[in-house]
């Protein structure tokens, strides 16, 4: 009895401790907790966005509604529109809770790190097309990133890999920046400040930079912490040689000493080279290294960067007190790319309409009072275009078969359409005429808006009640909202009364206009 | 955007909301004058890859650079060409050729950059590419022809840069082949509907954004775009059309099919048309492989030149031929030729470039500088100059930067009087 007593004790008091482990750790852990913090960031960089909108007497734009802020979400983290099963789900939570938990969403998806790590290495390595063994390596580094990401690992750590890391280009994937870039001292030095600083220093590679305060030594001391390196048989290693480079008045050519070009007391004196340049690079009290990261992360949520041009920090105005802030806010978070995220998404400004109250002025969207109307890009457009052939998500989930079309109709498309290689990758661009041409004639856009029961237009046609839900449906799933009343009007009436063959055409003409439709293929 | 106040679209945008699309279709498919009174095209020939000068306008035989090729004689004093371009030294009173350029980048990617451009790569400016200047500044396409057409060239053709992607090119393959994407894919009443659904929702759009620039050119791209897919025009890539007569002259290449539609489209009204003739980075067996391109260059090129001279066309179209650079005049121990930027040639001909001019010669020991050196800045401002473009004219980078078309200065001696 007595015996069996203590078991129950014992058994109540272990399930007393797990339960209040279990509560205690959910507390900590609660969402609320690290929101409020993150929130507190928030409304302080909201705050001078504020102050900079009332000094120039500028409404901000309205709040746009759930969906579409969804939408950019989406197109933001993963590069596609939500399905028609995420909106549902985004749909059933409450609404003061739905960005949160969307993005929260987003961010544990592996999309998220697949499709970010393709962004963040578009700033790191060549893109070339066609030589397969540089195919290889830049997609070991792109995975390896997307690991990185996936971790969580804090930013300033995985650069110093990225710069320093030695080894086989299998073994130790971030090698591969140095081959990446063709293991040239003079790319990898421009690379580097410009992907890692924000800062263009390539002019001074031949001579004294124009614009600003760059000399051709300063390059060349850069370019002097890759002289050493070398790509053998054992991968990527620093060897103890000097760097030397062609001079007309040196017959055995000009040494050049590692040096950087500003901050030199930020430089250790010991360790590999490489190690000290990145140790340099990342240190919390180089002035550019957190603004240029955070200024390339607003660019890839909002389609445009805080101060542009992104990698031209020197030259770029204005705005001057939200990035630093930003940048306080990222140092602060240990450089957590998935709090950067949470903060950026919670701005004002990533909520607000990107129609403007008054048709007169840019100057609300220079001060960021309204969203930035964007062009898509080719990727994301092309995803989109995929992910409208289905009703559910297409993700990690899915069948092989259906990730497999995905992913090859993606290529494909995004392949005719024109890539946007390396750095140009923020440049805003328009849709040119051979574009236009392929959206509206091109057999991608056609195979994405065809009927057929294993299409999402075809079950559209196929499955919907009437004629109101199917052209509801069309309308969440390309664009992500419900139609107004005028356009639900004239698509029921092009509906009614077809059958069969009739309505599967009037679904396919439905899906064409959407999908070549301004909202479709913008970030509004 | 002034550049696009020229153009027809600021007229059809005050018409109905739908209808607007079609009315290019049926403009410009009327026979145009021929003579120097025409507006100005130009015809660009890219060899891509660098070609060997040696093997082309610049043989010095019989010398240690030379190779195993002989020279024919031509018609322009004291200018031989390679035995591999015997139809062009027949054509050779028609043109002119430079053969001291000099350029400072002998890699490709770089150098092609330089010589589509006029500048060397530079960061903050995305230069517009020669096609693209001539897209924007010459007198607008006739018709529906897109503004700068180009056959078998990928994302190497370059585009409009910071002039816009109005002036990107419209990328044709070999013409055997119809250009992609310009049929519909249905019956034109179903596209009207589509097209009718389509302004509808765009109007949600258009309330209240600022983005009028953004939607005046969405409105005139889908405009030149149904223009285009409705238009008689497109019948000038069909070269099937040809006599089988002319279309051997040209050669059954795809650059000789490739020549033979710029020519029908310049006739039918179009601006500026690029050909490309890639495979000229002979680091090895540069002989061999010389043979067949040059053949392929030789049938193309002066089928064109004597085409548009019979058509009374050669006035008013500039052909261009030029590629990234030259090759070494030594001879590498594959029998190769490696990229050599300090001294190679460009020949032109037509469109206000005045002919039978040589300039500059290379060393035949191949070791001192060329005289009379050329910089593809210079070249560049010659071309635009033949064209009636003013090199000075200044465009504005995406940070607010004037920049002129050309830094250089025009070589009065190729300029027509």
């Amino acid at each position: 009895m007595t015996r069996q007593r203590q078991l129950y004790l014992s058994i109540l008091l272990a399930v007393a401790l797990v339960a209040g482990w279990i509560v205690l750790d959910a507390t900590a852990k609660h969402p609320a907790d690290t929101w409020s913090h993150e929130r507190t960031a928030a409304a302080e960089i909201a705050g001078l966005l504020h102050v900079e909108w009332e000094d120039r007497s500028l409404n901000p734009a309205r709040r746009v509604d759930d969906l579409l802020l969804a939408r950019r979400v989406s197109l933001a983290l993963v590069g596609t529109v939500p399905s028609l099963e995420d909106i549902r789900l985004i749909q059933s939570w409450p609404e003061e809770t739905r960005l949160r938990q969307w993005t929260d969403r987003l961010l544990a998806d592996r999309r998220f790190a697949d499709y970010f790590a393709e962004r963040l290495a578009r700033a790191m390595v060549q893109s070339r097309e066609g030589k397969p063994f540089f195919v290889f390596r830049r997609r070991r580094f792109v995975a390896w990133l997307a690991d990185q990401l996936s971790q969580r690992r804090p930013y300033d750590e995985l650069v110093r890999d990225v710069i320093a890391s030695e080894g086989l280009w299998t073994d130790r994937p971030a090698v591969n920046y140095v081959t990446g870039n063709e293991q040239s001292p003079n790319r990898l030095a421009s690379r580097t400040v410009r992907a890692f600083l924000g800062l263009r220093i390539d002019c001074a590679e031949c001579h004294d930079h124009p614009f600003a305060d760059w000399k051709q030594d300063d390059f060349r001391g850069l370019a002097g912490f890759f002289g050493n390196t070398k790509v053998g048989f054992f991968g990527v290693r620093e060897s103890g040689t000097e760097y030397r480079i062609e001079d007309p008045d040196e017959k055995e050519g000009l040494l050049v000493t590692p040096s950087v070009p500003y901050a030199p007391e930020l430089l250790p004196s010991q360790g590999r080279t490489r190690e000290r340049l990145a140790a340099w690079t990342t240190h919390p009290d180089n002035p550019y290294f957190v603004k240029a990261f955070v200024n390339r992360v607003w660019a890839l949520l909002m389609g445009k960067a805080l101060v542009e041009p992104v990698d031209d920090l020197e030259s770029a105005l204005g705005n001057e007190d939200v990035l630093s802030a930003l940048a306080d806010e990222f140092r602060a978070s240990g450089h957590d790319l998935h709090e950067l995220i949470h903060v950026i998404v919670s701005l004002p400004t990533f909520a607000a309409s990107s129609a403007l109250s008054e048709d007169v002025t840019l100057d609300q969207e220079e001060a960021w009072a309204a969203f930035p109307m964007t062009r898509l890009r080719p990727e994301q457009i092309a995803q989109s275009l995929q992910q409208i052939r289905s009703l559910h998500t297409v993700d990690e989930e899915s069948a092989f078969v259906t990730k497999f079309v995905f992913w090859d109709e993606t290529r494909k498309f995004v392949h005719r359409y024109g890539d946007v290689l390396d750095e140009e990758e923020l440049t805003p661009r328009g849709t040119n005429l051979p574009q236009r041409l392929f959206l509206m004639n091109g057999r991608e856009t056609d195979k994405a808006t065809e009927g057929g029961l294993f299409n999402g237009p075809g079950r559209v046609a196929i499955l919907a009640p009437d004629d109101e839900t199917a052209v509801d449906i069309a309308y969440l799933c390309c664009l992500t909202r419900e139609p107004t009343e005028a356009e639900r009007e004239h698509f029921v009436e092009i509906l009614s009364d077809t059958h069969d063959k009739s309505r599967q055409r009037a679904i396919e003409d439905l899906y064409w206009a959407l999908v070549n439709s301004m909202e479709f293929s913008w970030n509004h | 955007m002034e550049s696009l106040s020229r153009r027809h679209f600021l007229g059809t945008l005050s018409l109905a909301s739908f209808g607007w699309w079609t009315s290019r279709a049926l403009a410009g498919a009327e026979r145009l004058s021929a003579g120097p009174s025409r507006p100005k095209s130009l015809i660009i020939l890219w060899l891509d890859g660098g070609p060997s000068q040696l093997e082309t306008f610049d043989p010095h035989p019989g010398t240690t650079i030379g190779g195993p090729g002989k020279a024919v004689a031509t018609s322009l004093a004291g200018a031989q060409f390679s035995e591999l371009l015997p139809r062009l030294a027949e054509e050779a009173s028609s043109l002119s050729v430079i053969r001291s350029m000099v350029s400072a980048e002998g890699d490709h990617a770089r150098g092609r950059y330089f010589l589509k451009t006029g500048y060397r790569p530079n960061p903050s400016v995305a230069y517009p590419s020669l096609g693209s200047i001539c897209a924007s500044e010459l007198p607008e396409a006739e018709g529906a022809l897109p503004p700068y057409i180009t056959f078998m060239s990928g994302r190497e053709a370059l585009g409009g840069g910071d002039l816009g992607e109005t002036y990107d090119p419209f990328r044709v393959w070999d013409p055997i082949h119809p250009p992609q994407d310009v049929v519909r894919r249905v019956a034109p009443g179903r596209m009207n509907r589509r097209l009718r659904s389509l302004e509808l929702i765009d109007g949600n759009v258009r309330r209240g954004r600022r983005s009028r620039e953004a939607l005046a050119l969405r409105r005139e791209q889908f405009d030149n775009a149904l223009a285009l897919m409705d238009s008689p025009q497109l019948d000038a890539f069909k070269i099937e059309e040809e006599p089988a007569r002319t279309r051997e002259a040209y050669g059954e290449t795809p650059f000789g099919r490739s020549c033979l539609a710029a020519r029908r489209l310049v006739e039918s009204g179009a601006r500026a048309v690029e050909v490309k003739l890639g495979g000229w980075d002979t680091h090895a067996n540069n002989f061999d492989l010389h043979k067949p391109l040059c053949e392929s260059l030789d049938a193309g090129f002066s089928s064109l030149l004597r085409d548009l001279r019979e058509r009374d066309m050669l006035d008013s179209t500039l052909v261009l031929c030029a590629g990234e650079f030259g090759r070494t005049p030594k001879i590498n121990g594959l029998d190769g030729r490696d990229h050599w930027p300090k001294g190679f040639s460009v020949a032109m001909a037509g469109g206000g470039i005045r002919p039978g001019q040589v300039i500059g010669a290379t060393d035949p020991e191949g070791t001192k500088s060329p005289t009379d050196p050329v910089q593809v800045s210079d070249l560049f401002a010659t071309v635009l100059t033949a064209l009636a473009i003013d090199p000075a004219v200044e465009f504005v980078t995406r940070d607010g930067r004037p920049i002129r078309l050309s830094e250089g200065t025009p070589l009065e001696r190729l300029l027509a009087t």
